[in-house]
């Protein structure tokens, strides 16, 4: 453990991320997001998923600074009286979960389907990239909107709230996979052809453990790369269905859905219920793109600035 | 008790589009524990197809159509999938030319090392690492526990070699097949490393068979040698008889062209031509356009290997009589020539 850290310590990529203020900066500020948000039951001084707190007396008061506001609500509330600080802490939270995992499916089946396809190669590869190229043509708001209609049809509206953050994971996931695939297949069928995979076979190794221990690792890097990209698109495409009310009930607002429900009152004055989410949302998706292009940059040699 | 290694007339097929293609013809040896075989010929001879064929690792176009490989009394293309897996890699390993290629270059030596190591033999990680490490002892590698933890780009290049042997020594092979081990490196590494494969092949008694375009390496390490041109082996035989009295045309070529036989000045010979490629071998001895001393019968009849009677060679020549002392360099026989 103490041993890694060190080699980190003392690698290129740690080295670039200390001469870099752009990285420092931006990584702090995802970090410092991150971590509000999912401390936000401690931090944030209302419970806004707790309905016996809620005063609809309070309902559209501005911010605190300006003349009718309350001090007790800094950002404000919305239209049902949640404080919307504290109710921007918990849609953060949704949102990154969302984007987080939804990425990780991405990354699982992209990975394993690219893998496959490209160190098998011949007519499954055929068939395993005449897929993602189906699914890379159907546009996932669509898929969204079919997908949550038989949920809600299936299952009942109710059920939909419960379910809402794996239903958006798994639709957000099966659009986004080819990308993957085909970012990891062009590596692998890079990689298979080199000596090490020989001298694997040689050795005696079955496929799956060449394929998963020894092709996997050498293709990591630009994985890594997408990934921060993805994650911020993910985010993103979360906000988007959120915001046409197909992402997270209102009960459960995440960032999209609060822009979402403070845009239908922007020309009655209430500007603040769209603009505090907005700005999050913009900020947090941001730092994750620079550090993104930070990354891309620091891992293709081909780009290697002094 | 039969030969560790008995290959009968192994023919090697690769189907493609336009036809069949015959990369290896009628490949004939035998090897034994502690014996050290050397495959020499120019690069497309077949050598190296040779060699995965034997571990049946051709790659896929290709397949044996002819023959069998015997390895410890069992036909290994005969064994399903799963068992010349728990050959390969076990009980024969292979060596490559580049160490730089052959090893993993994100995985720790050590991760490798015991992958290797529990890919054939059911043990614990503990047991596995006590392996590697008197595995490294073996090759002479200094420090073995800090290597262990390195991965491979922060090795030398006769390191990795090193490395890569004691890989193939994990699972105590009795056969390895070394494809051009020494190529990659520079000279002096070169010879530590062959030293090092004579010297296993000794005190672990396997057998080696040492596949080079290099007939010097060859000459110094092996006991038998097999020259192969154009698919097939021309000529076979003990060493030293090879060196000292080729008999077929091809060989006695190889010998003149190494620096060293001649005066200083004097222009290297080469052998005339190129190898044919296999599309197009040409008909009767594949080696007449380059010849020397072809004659007609060369080039309508495919020779036979036969005795050339010195003891154990064997040479695919029709001219085997006019070959004696033709192109030895006329007066001297061929014991003052060494």
């Amino acid at each position: 453990m103490r041993e890694n850290w060190n080699r980190f310590r003392k690698s290129y990529l740690f080295y670039s991320f200390k001469r870099s203020p752009l990285a420092i900066a931006c990584f702090s500020i995802f970090i410092f997001l991150v971590v509000i948000s999912f401390a936000a039951p401690i931090v944030s001084p209302y419970n806004p998923y707790d309905t016996t707190i809620i005063d609809i007396m309070d309902s559209e008061l501005p911010p605190s600074w300006m003349e009718e506001g309350n001090p007790n609500f800094w950002l404000g509330t919305d239209i049902q009286g949640r404080d919307l600080y504290s109710t921007m802490l918990y849609g953060l939270r949704t949102s990154v979960i969302i984007g987080i995992f939804a990425v990780i499916f991405q990354a699982f089946v992209g990975i394993v389907v690219g893998l496959v396809s490209g160190y098998v190669g011949g007519r499954v590869d055929a068939f395993l990239m005449r897929i993602t190229d189906i699914q890379f043509s159907i546009p996932y708001l669509i898929v969204a909107i079919i997908a949550s209609a038989v949920f809600k049809i299936a299952f009942g509206v109710n059920r939909f709230e419960e379910l809402a953050i794996p239903l958006l994971v798994i639709i957000i996931g099966m659009s986004e996979w080819p990308k993957y695939a085909r970012t990891v297949r062009a590596s692998v069928l890079g990689e298979k052809s080199k000596e090490y995979v020989e001298a694997a076979r040689v050795i005696g190794l079955n496929n799956r453990l060449i394929m998963f221990r020894h092709i996997l690792p050498n293709t990591l890097t630009p994985v890594l790369v997408i990934s921060t990209i993805q994650v911020a698109q993910a985010v993103m495409s979360e906000a988007a269905l959120s915001f046409l009310g197909l992402g997270m009930p209102v009960t459960k607002p995440s960032l999209g859905s609060l822009i979402n429900m403070g845009f239908e009152y922007v020309f009655s004055g209430s500007w603040w219920i769209t603009l505090f989410p907005g700005l999050l949302l913009v900020l947090f998706v941001l730092v994750i793109l620079l550090l993104g292009d930070w990354l891309r940059d620091v891992l293709n040699p081909k780009l290697y600035k002094g | 008790m039969g030969h560790l290694l008995e290959v009968q007339n192994l023919k090697v097929t690769f189907a493609l589009r336009f036809g069949d293609l015959t990369a290896i013809d009628d490949v004939s040896f035998t090897l034994d524990r502690k014996e050290k075989l050397g495959l020499v010929g120019e690069s497309g001879a077949g050598k190296s197809v040779t060699g995965f064929s034997i571990i049946n690792l051709i790659s896929k176009p290709g397949f044996i159509s002819e023959g069998k490989v015997i390895f410890e009394g069992r036909e290994l293309q005969s064994l399903s999938d799963k068992d010349i897996r728990s050959v390969r890699g076990d009980r024969i390993s292979m060596i490559f030319q580049d160490p730089m290629m052959t090893l993993n270059p994100v995985l720790t030596i050590g991760t490798q090392m015991i992958e290797t190591v529990r890919a054939h033999k059911k043990v614990s990680k503990k047991e596995a690492t006590k392996i590697a490490l008197e595995k490294l002892n073996k090759v002479y590698i200094p420090s073995p526990e800090k290597r262990l933890k390195q991965y491979p780009h922060e090795c030398s290049g006769g390191m990795r070699q090193r490395i890569v042997i004691a890989i193939a020594l994990l699972t105590d092979p009795s056969l390895i097949i070394a494809d051009e081990p020494t190529t990659a490196l520079d000279v002096t590494i070169q010879a530590g490393i062959m030293d090092l494969l004579i010297e296993l092949c000794d005190t672990e008694d396997m057998g080696l068979i040492l596949i080079t375009h290099d007939l010097a390496v060859v000459s110094q390490v092996t006991e038998k040698i097999a020259v192969m041109y154009a698919g097939k082996i021309i000529e076979t035989g003990p060493t030293d008889l090879i060196v000292t009295k080729p008999r077929h045309p091809y060989t006695k070529g190889l010998i003149k062209s190494l620096p060293g036989t001649h005066q200083p000045g004097e222009a290297l010979k080469q052998i005339p031509g190129m190898m044919p490629t296999l599309t197009d071998i040409p008909k009767g001895c594949a080696f007449h356009p380059r010849c020397e001393i072809h004659e007609s019968i060369c080039t309508t009849e495919i020779p036979k290997l036969q005795r050339t009677g010195e003891n154990g060679q064997l040479a695919a020549c029709h001219l085997l009589e006019k070959t004696v002392d033709e192109l030895n360099g006329a007066p001297s026989t061929p014991e003052q020539d060494n």
